[in-house]
This record gives structure tokens, C-alpha cells and sequence, in this order.
């Protein structure tokens, strides 16, 4: 049986990188092994998630911008499944923290995460939410939101090119796209926290 | 009379510094009278403060006010001091000008310092239960860990009043009352800009109170500045505000050009200027964008992103990044303009001219729009004066207040153009001021494109700067008003103190006053034409 | 009046001859109650994909008034399975339940909305004889059914205990109950003009002439006061405060995730549908194709067309209407929603109906 390969329309497989990332995954989770008519229907639940990212903003500063650029007529998102941003935590599917997360804002960013429906994602996008960036010595900001809240993808820049968004959106749609539904990868918390 | 005689006659202890700016060194004591008396006085009031820019100086923990007369425009700076590191307690000037509340708040944030008189004393920017004070230069970085509970915010504040007898005692003021509803918007909230957090009081639709908590994306730049050298300080300005990077990085490095004694060629001048301008428009897109979409208009909101986007692609090409250049530096800028520059941004100007009347036919225009946005949220000329609401939102309240023309700076004394003024106030005032900058910015790039000299575009400096002792300071009209730097030197390769005077900061503040019964959808859109960036708040 | 090609599509014979074949195996209450499920489950099965189609619509609409070109790589050519990954991916989403909330009503609300907006869903006549719901005071009823949605929206604010939703809950029962007004004095004069309330007879009345034509200058103002009026009621842009992203975050539904979320999703589109629906019922003659009185050759003609096409055809059209409204227009305020709903449209609506029945008495109508 041949290594399952996620496909992303118009891009190649060896194109993107970290493939040996998913590669992992995909043998972990074929080591626990699937019931053919579960895998089937994992894949069609998978191609429906995965085109359907919605995503639920934590603009804080200049990414933020940016990811307003993406929604905008030039790069249009909403030609990817893109398309819709909800405000509100309960219907959005991945976190896309964009800017600084400071000291004062990590218990928020931490509630959100808990307020987001599963299965949920969280994007870090910029390097002061990988690591604390530029900003990375002060006194008041958090050197990579990892430490608060599981990161699925990071998309590195100061801020990020729209491309590179795209790029790192197409990674989290592959990872999606290679999870089982039916038990498996997905429930990152034992049980959600409600408000 | 000169402004030097004056204060002396006023209180004949008083020693000036000059080296740098001119600064009235001032007892505690006797403080708020001589702010008395500039703030009304008959020939010249300063009844614009600039700024408040805490200080520790080792013994002593002070400030440094920054005033500037509306009339004359003459700027001075005052300074007082306070030996008690332990409980350091200065007069307050928030009776003179409105602006103080919240300067003396995050001063008080940072050093601890207590103004006597001012009725808001909480801590602004950072928790409420944070500990010492982190601007202080014996502040220990490490007192305070990652904090994971959630903030509990006080609903009262705390008032410190100095009794005839010397003993201090406090007064509470109360911000909501238990049975308020108070809503947040923020600190994740569409229309906030970034992470700002109101705590709004509602009466129905109708807003009863404001109360601003700032603080979510406070980065420390200025702490962090004290220990960087000042090649390494640009870095940290173009993520101020993003959307004014140029003009924030042209300020400090003007700052450190002409305290260092560098001269910058003509040619670095021009370009300078017209991306100041570029960048102007740019933000001002944004703002139109950005006030529609706030209002619930989706389709106007991709005009003023597409002609945006064209800006950004002139700016990539020369500068390589799109949002965040880093294209100033000490002596220049970093790279020459590219070949097609002139080119390209002639035919933007010639494209924007002919496509500007599509914003106004869907916005402007529009008859929901204008009755959204006429006589809401009118700020008087007093008020933003009081409050320091610099650029187009004091310029839409009737204060010509435009840095280009009363400190020209760059090449703005040499160009012609006109310092859009509107009277009455309102949101629809606000916006209409943007939009006219844009043409006026177009004006002033066109008169610059075609006469860029040829030259250096930046002198070689030494590697490290080092900048005389003194105070220094420049200021310059960024996208959303006034951005001035504070640079106080002691001689060393790295800045003592560095402050930067927020646009957004007198902004927010003034939220209250404005949005008061107003209905809540105007609170957003009274936010979106006041046009403020977070992270410029905060710093 | 040449009628016959009209007979020739109508399905009333179809429908009449199943009914019979069942009778003739089963008793007729079991014939019934199986006919019952199979068009509730046709109705449902309607409604989804009508709501797929819509959000589609829309997406592509506002693509490209945005000059944008919206979805066009799930799927194929345009993007065409874009919705439905959207609609699997909201069946899979978890669904919260909140703690400090009513968990019943908050668990009821987005059944309460659906319901009401496919009782009035059913109601709308598709085609000669295929209308699911018809009785003699139709149109009533439909005023009434769709008037349920409101206390789902009320109860889903109030429910979820929190003041965003509330807010939200607030604003949508104040705004659809004035607007509602209007709605039901423009449908009264609607009903004088056809001199019924049943919506077949409504159509049947347009068969020598669209109420649009019939009423002169006075029903082209009813249709722009019943559009309005309906737009705020099918809570979308302008009049979308209920929901106000900008200011409310998701208004009512705040705190709604996963498939209750998808319903009230589902529901604003479908109300956006009905409105249009009965728009082309009452004005543009549901599915009764163009008619011009005294051109017989030109109405045979017109009568090739199948009625359902006729009814999707003006209903997309008014739906199309409807969304260039929403993404050109910004949102009103809420006082400004029912300053302009009080003073200017419920008296404009109140002298439609005086000078319809004018025009009816004095028989000046086509």
C-alpha cells in the first residue's frame, strides 16, 4: 500500500515542503490502522473540511493587514474555500493568530482556543507569534504562542507575503486532508471548555 | 516678552538646558502654576501638549511636557522631578489639559510615578495586578512571569489627593455601576483595528460610557530601545504603525540625523517626501476601506484595497517589502528608486484621478452614508486641542494642525499644497479630510516626481553612532497626525530614553467624549473615521 | 383566452393519477399520510439544495460586483462543489452547549427558525398544480408562518446569555415587527387587487396580466415598499443589524456552532428566497407566464415555456435584486431602520392600499 498522498489542486506533491512532516502522520495513523468503509468516508469528510477552512481572525497588529490583502480583490481567498470569516469563535475552524500575542493577551487568546468548535486548527502567522519575533526580548510578549496553544501550521514573515498565507493554508488543507474523522488525530483536548 | 523670561519671572529657581531642545527645568512645587500660567497665557497660550514623556534619571523619577501654542506654534518643553523613588508623587496638569489623564496614566504605568489630582490612576497598559514598574531602569525583567488567569478589571478609579497636611489620601471615582450594562468590544472584535478593548456602557442602543483598556499588543518598544544602538532602534518604528512605517522611521531618523550632526543629500530628501506621501494615500485607503467596511459596506471596501495594492507594488519594487519596509535609514534610505519608479507612480496618480469619483459615487454620495455620518460624534475645536487629537481628526474639528506646514520638515516647505481644514467635526468631516489629503497628496508627489536630483541617496555614517548628551526631538505628520520622537541622550551608543508620541493614544481617549449618546452602531463608526492603529497606541 | 399549453404542463393529472393508483392498493388515510412523507422529504430535500445553490449565488454575485472572481477550484470548473464542502464541513463541526444558557430554547431556537421558513417555503406556488400548500386564505398564512422566525431569533438571543446576542435579538424583534406591517398592508392590497387570498388564485388572477402592470404607477411602488419591507424582514443588508458582523460580531447566533449554526445559515437564504418567491407571486405572476391582453399569438407563445421556469426565472431575478442591494448598500442604524419604517414606509404602504382600493372600486385596473 503506497503512502497516502494529500493532493492540492495545481500544486504538486514534491513541490511543497515538510512533506516528510506528513509522511509521519500518515504512518502513524495507518499503524492504528482503518476500517476500509471509516477510511472512505474519512476521505470524502476530509475533502469537505478541508476546502471549507473558515477562518476566525486574532488580528493584532501588522499581519492583520495583511491578511486583509488576501481577502481583498487581487488575491482573492475565496477562489480556495477561503472565503468566509466568521467573528465569532464558535464557527470558525481555525485560529489564524496574526501579530504579537503580549503577556495581556495570552489568557485571551488561550479562551479563544478553548471557544473554538472541533475540530479546530490554529495557524501562527508572523514571526512574533512564532517566536516572539523582533520582539522577542521584551518584557511583554510572548515568545511563541506554541507554548499556550497547539500550532498546526506556521507561516514565517514579517509580516507574511499573501502567497506565503496561501501556502501555509494549502499545508494545513493537506493535513486535513490526511487526518481520520472517526477517531484518530482530530480532538486535540480531552473535553472543550465551555463558556 | 521672551518665553524664557517669562517662566523665570514665574519662578526664579528655574535652570534651561539647551542642548537640544529648549528645556525649563521646574520645581515640583511650583509645576502646575507655571503650566497655569503658559497654558492661559494672554500673547502666546500653549494650550497643545504634545506630549508627557516619564522619566527615570537615576535619583529621580520626572517628566518631560512638551507644549506647543496653537496660535504661534512656538513649542517648549517643561521638566520636573521627584527624589521619592519609593512613593513619587508630581502634580497633575489634567485640569489644564485634557490630554494628561491618560498621558499621566501610562506614566504612571511605567514608573509609578502618582500625579496628584488626576482623577484616573489606573494602570493602562498593563495588568492590573502586574508588578513594579517596568520603565524604571531597576526594574528587574524577570519579576514577572506569564500570567494565565484572567484580568479582573476594576470599576473604580483611584484619585490621589495631597491634604493640606502632606499626607496623601485617595478618592474613588466609579466607572460603572454594578447594574450598568457594560458590554466589550475587543479585545477580538471586527472593528477594532487590532486589539483594542472598550468597555462600553450601554443605555439600550444608546453609549453612556467609554472606557478604553489599552494594552493588548504592548510590546515594549521604548524599554526595548534603551538597549539597542540607534541603527538597531529603526528597526522597531515601522511596526508602530504600520500603516504610517515611512513616516515613523523619517521621524526618528531625522531625530538621530540632526542630533548626530548629519547631513542628509537633497535627493534622499526627495525620495523621502514621496513616499511619505505614497504612504499617505496608501492609509488613507485603508481608512476609506476600512470606515465602509465597519459601516456594512463590503463592495466599497475592495475599491479602496485595489488602488492600494498598487501603491504597495510601487513601494515593492524599490523598498522590497509590501507592508513594513525598513526603507529609511541614518544618512538615507536604503536603496535607490527603481528604474520604473517615476514611471509607475505617475500613471497611479494619473489612474487614481480618474477613479476616485467611483469611492464617491458608492460612499459619499450615498444617502445612508451621509445621514450615518453627519453630525455624529462631533469633536469641537477646544476639545481636540485639549485632548491632542492631531492629524485629520483635529483637522476635521477646524484645528489646523498639519506638522508639514508649521514645522515643514523633507521638502514640504518647498512644495504648494493646501491643509485640508473642515469646521464641523463630525464623522462625515473626518472622512471628507482624508479624502481630500489624498488628492493633496497626489499634488504634492506630482510637483516632486519629475525633479528628483541626481545624487547620493544616502552619505556613509559610522557604523555606531553615538549622539551628544541632550534631549532631542522631531516630529512629523504621519498618516493619522502628529508622530513626534523624544530622544534623550547620555552620550552612549545606545538611547537613554526613547519615546515616541502616539497618534492613536489622544484618539481612543477621546472616544468617550465624542461617543456619548451616540448609538452603538456609531460607536464603530466613529472609531473607523477617528481612523487610530493599535499597535502605535500601545507601543 | 388560449389556456391549452398551460393545461398541458400543468401536473395536476400526474398528481390526481398517483393519488389514485395508492387508493386502489391502500386505504386513503394511508395513501394520504404516505403522499405526506414523500413531499415533506421532497420539500426538505428542495429546500437544501436551493440553499446550495443561493449561497452559491451569492458568492459569485458579489464576486463580482467585488471584481473579484469567487470560488472557482473546489470542484471543477467555477467551483461548484464549493458549497457542499461548506455544507459537509458544518455537519461535522462539533456543537457546543453552554453552560450558563436555557439549554431548551437555546436547543429549539434554530428549529424554530427553520420551521417557520419551510412552512412558508411550502407555500409558494412552483408550477400549475404542484403547489405544496394552497388553501383559501394562503397568502395569511404565510405571513403568519414566517412571523415564527422571529422568536427563534428572539429565543436563540436570549438563550445563549450573552450580550452580543442579545443585542442582536433586540434589534431584529423590533425591526421585524415594524416591518412587518408594511409587508402585510402591501400583500392586503395585493389581495384587493386580485380579489383573493388563496396564491393560486392569485396567479390564476394574472393570467391576462402581471398585478405589476395591472395596478398602474401604484403597484410598481407597492413591489419597490413590498421589497424593502421584505428585505428587512429576511434580516439582510441593508437592514442586516441583527446580525451586524461589524458591530455585533454574529449578532443573535453568536453562539451557535456546528449544524445549528447551519440552520439559521440556511434559514437566511431561504428568506431570502421566500421574499423574492412571493414578490414574483404577488407582482410578476408566480408561474404564470408574460401575458399581454388582446396579443393571443404572443401569449401562446409565451405559454411553451413551462410555468416552474417561469417562477425560477423571476424569482432568481428578484433574488439577484435583492444581492446587488445588499453589497452596494452599508448597514442603517436601528433608529434609523425604524424612524424610516414608521414615517415614511407604513404611511406610504397605508395610502397604496386606500388607492388600490380606489382603482379596484372605480374599476380602473386592467
Amino acid at each position: 500500500m503506497g503512502m497516502k498522498q494529500p493532493k492540492i489542486r495545481s500544486m504538486k506533491y514534491e513541490e511543497f515542503k515538510n512533506n516528510d512532516y506528513l509522511e509521519s502522520m500518515v504512518k502513524e495513523l495507518q499503524d492504528n490502522g482503518v476500517n476500509v468503509v471509516v477510511s472512505k468516508l474519512d476521505d470524502l469528510i476530509n475533502w469537505g473540511r478541508s476546502n471549507s477552512v473558515w477562518s476566525f481572525l486574532l488580528g493584532t497588529s501588522c499581519c492583520a493587514i495583511e491578511f486583509m490583502t488576501l481577502g481583498a480583490a487581487r488575491y482573492d481567498m475565496a477562489r480556495f474555500g477561503f472565503e468566509v470569516t466568521r467573528n465569532s469563535p464558535r464557527q470558525g475552524d481555525v485560529l489564524l493568530v496574526l501579530g504579537t500575542i503580549t503577556n495581556k493577551m495570552a489568557p485571551l487568546m488561550k479562551r479563544l482556543y478553548d471557544q473554538l468548535a472541533e475540530p479546530k486548527y490554529v495557524v501562527a502567522v508572523g514571526g512574533c507569534t512564532i517566536s516572539g519575533g523582533p520582539f522577542k526580548k521584551s518584557y511583554h510578549v510572548v515568545n511563541g504562542i506554541d507554548k499556550i496553544v497547539p500550532v498546526d501550521v506556521y507561516v514565517p514573515g514579517c509580516p507574511p507575503r499573501p502567497e506565503a498565507f496561501y501556502y501555509g493554508l494549502m499545508q494545513l488543507q493537506r493535513k486535513m486532508k490526511l487526518e481520520h474523522f472517526f477517531g484518530g488525530v482530530n480532538r486535540k483536548q480531552p473535553k472543550p471548555i465551555d463558556e | 516678552m521672551d518665553i524664557k523670561d517669562k517662566i523665570s519671572k514665574l519662578v526664579p529657581e528655574v535652570e534651561f538646558k539647551e542642548q537640544g531642545d529648549l528645556i525649563a527645568v521646574i520645581p515640583a512645587a511650583s509645576f502646575h502654576q507655571v503650566a497655569e500660567a503658559l497654558r492661559y497665557d494672554k500673547e502666546d497660550a500653549f494650550d497643545y501638549l504634545r506630549d508627557i514623556v516619564g522619566m527615570d534619571w537615576g535619583e529621580t523619577l520626572g517628566a518631560l511636557y512638551y507644549l506647543e501654542s496653537t496660535t504661534t506654534h512656538a513649542r517648549i518643553a517643561l521638566r520636573t522631578e521627584t527624589a521619592d523613588r519609593e512613593n513619587p508623587l508630581l502634580p497633575s496638569v489634567s485640569d489644564l489639559w485634557k490630554t494628561a489623564i491618560i498621558k499621566e496614566r501610562e506614566a504612571f504605568d511605567f514608573f509609578g510615578i502618582k500625579f496628584v489630582g488626576n482623577p484616573d490612576m489606573r494602570r493602562i497598559f498593563l495588568r492590573e495586578d502586574w508588578v513594579g514598574y517596568p520603565f524604571r531602569k531597576d526594574y528587574d525583567e524577570k519579576s514577572n512571569d506569564l500570567n494565565m488567569t484572567n484580568e479582573v478589571n476594576a470599576d473604580v478609579t483611584t484619585e490621589y489627593i495631597l491634604n493640606a497636611d502632606g499626607t496623601l489620601s485617595t478618592e474613588e471615582h466609579v466607572v460603572f455601576q454594578p447594574e450598568d450594562f457594560v458590554i466589550n468590544v475587543g479585545p477580538q472584535h471586527p472593528s477594532t483595528h487590532g486589539a483594542l478593548r472598550m468597555r462600553v456602557g450601554l443605555d439600550g442602543e444608546t453609549v453612556s460610557r467609554v472606557d478604553p483598556v489599552c494594552g493588548y499588543i504592548h510590546r515594549g518598544i521604548e524599554k526595548m530601545n534603551e538597549s539597542l544602538t540607534y541603527p538597531q532602534t529603526l528597526a522597531l518604528t515601522d511596526r508602530l504603525d504600520y500603516l504610517s512605517a515611512h513616516q515613523s522611521r523619517h521621524a526618528l531618523c531625522m531625530c538621530i540625523e540632526q542630533a548626530a550632526g548629519i547631513e542628509v543629500s537633497e535627493r534622499a530628501k526627495y525620495i523621502r517626501t514621496i513616499m511619505d506621501e505614497l504612504q499617505r494615500i496608501d492609509s488613507h485607503l485603508l481608512f476609506y476601506s476600512c470606515l465602509v467596511l465597519d459601516m456594512g459596506g463590503f463592495t466599497p471596501f475592495f475599491y479602496g484595497f485595489r488602488e492600494r495594492e498598487m501603491i504597495l507594488q510601487i513601494m515593492e519594487e524599490t523598498t522590497g517589502g509590501r507592508l513594513i519596509q525598513n526603507y529609511n535609514m541614518i544618512g538615507g534610505v536604503q536603496a535607490d528608486l527603481h528604474p520604473d519608479f517615476q514611471k509607475k507612480v505617475k500613471e497611479f496618480i494619473k489612474h487614481m484621478r480618474g477613479i476616485v469619483h467611483e469611492y464617491h459615487e458608492i460612499f459619499t454620495g450615498n444617502v445612508i452614508a451621509t445621514t450615518r455620518l453627519k453630525g455624529v460624534g462631533v469633536l469641537s475645536r477646544e476639545d481636540a486641542i485639549s485632548f491632542g487629537a492631531t492629524g485629520g481628526t483635529g483637522r476635521a474639528s477646524g484645528w489646523a494642525n498639519d506638522v508639514r506646514k508649521h514645522h515643514p520638515y523633507g521638502l514640504y516647505d518647498k512644495v504648494d499644497f493646501k491643509e485640508i481644514v473642515y469646521t464641523e467635526g463630525d464623522s462625515f468631516a473626518r472622512y471628507m479630510v482624508r479624502m481630500d489629503e489624498i488628492m493633496e497628496s497626489m499634488k504634492i508627489i506630482e510637483q516632486l516626481i519629475d525633479n528628483i536630483p541626481e545624487g547620493e541617496y544616502r552619505v556613509k555614517t559610522k557604523p555606531i553612532i553615538r549622539i551628544p548628551e541632550g534631549n532631542y526631538s522631531t516630529s512629523v505628520e504621519s498618516s493619522r497626525g502628529e508622530f513626534a520622537v523624544f530622544l534623550e541622550s547620555h552620550g552612549d551608543k545606545m538611547p537613554y530614553r526613547l519615546h515616541y508620541r502616539s497618534t492613536g493614544l489622544p484618539l481612543v481617549h477621546a472616544l468617550d467624549t465624542v461617543c456619548r449618546g451616540q448609538k452603538f452602531a456609531d460607536l464603530i463608526a466613529i472609531g473607523a473615521s477617528m481612523d487610530f492603529v493599535i499597535p502605535d497606541i500601545d507601543r | 383566452m388560449n389556456t391549452s399549453f398551460l393545461d398541458y404542463y400543468s401536473i395536476q393529472p400526474i398528481t390526481s393519477w398517483i393519488h389514485e393508483a395508492l387508493c386502489s392498493v391502500m386505504p386513503e388515510a394511508l395513501a394520504i399520510f404516505i403522499e405526506c412523507v414523500v413531499i415533506g422529504v421532497v420539500i426538505v430535500a428542495l429546500y437544501a439544495v436551493l440553499a446550495i445553490v443561493l449561497i452559491y449565488m451569492e458568492r459569485k454575485v458579489c464576486a463580482a460586483f467585488q471584481c473579484r472572481i469567487g470560488p472557482n477550484r473546489v470542484g471543477g470548473k467555477g467551483g461548484l462543489m464549493q458549497v457542499p464542502a461548506d455544507v459537509l464541513k458544518i455537519l461535522t463541526k462539533e456543537i457546543i452547549r453552554l453552560k450558563h444558557a436555557d439549554n431548551l430554547l437555546y436547543a429549539l431556537a434554530p428549529y424554530l427558525m427553520i420551521m417557520a421558513s419551510i412552512l412558508a417555503f411550502s407555500c409558494l406556488p412552483w408550477h400549475k398544480g404542484a403547489q405544496i400548500l394552497d388553501m383559501n386564505i394562503g397568502i395569511l398564512f404565510v405571513l403568519a408562518a414566517s412571523s415564527l422566525g422571529v422568536v427563534g431569533i428572539l429565543l436563540a438571543g436570549w438563550s445563549s446569555n450573552n450580550k452580543y446576542t442579545m443585542i442582536g435579538a433586540v434589534r431584529s424583534g423590533a425591526m421585524l415587527i415594524s416591518y412587518e406591517l408594511s409587508l402585510g398592508i402591501i400583500v392586503l392590497a395585493m389581495i384587493v387587487l386580485s380579489e383573493t387570498a388563496s396564491i393560486s388564485g392569485i396567479v390564476e388572477a394574472q393570467a391576462n396580466g402581471w398585478n405589476l402592470f395591472k395596478g398602474h404607477v401604484v403597484a410598481i411602488v407597492a413591489f419597490a415598499v413590498y421589497l424593502i419591507a421584505g428585505n428587512a424582514e429576511a434580516n439582510r443588508g441593508p437592514f442586516d443589524l441583527a446580525e451586524a458582523e461589524q458591530e455585533l460580531t454574529a449578532g443573535y447566533h453568536t453562539e451557535y456552532s456546528g449544524l445549528h449554526f447551519g440552520f439559521f445559515y440556511l434559514a437566511e437564504y431561504l428568506n431570502l428566497f421566500i421574499t423574492a418567491g412571493f414578490a414574483s407571486t404577488l407582482f410578476l405572476g408566480g408561474w404564470m407566464p408574460l401575458h399581454v391582453a388582446g396579443l393571443d399569438g404572443f401569449n401562446a407563445v409565451m405559454d411553451y415555456i413551462p410555468g416552474v421556469v417561469w417562477f425560477f426565472g423571476k424569482t432568481f431575478f428578484v433574488v439577484w435584486l435583492l444581492m446587488w442591494i445588499k453589497w452596494t448598500f452599508i448597514r442603517l442604524r436601528i433608529d434609523q431602520v425604524l424612524v424610516f419604517e414608521w414615517k415614511y414606509l407604513m404611511p406610504t404602504s397605508l395610502l397604496i392600499l386606500v388607492l388600490m382600493v380606489v382603482l379596484k372600486v372605480f374599476g380602473l385596473v386592467f
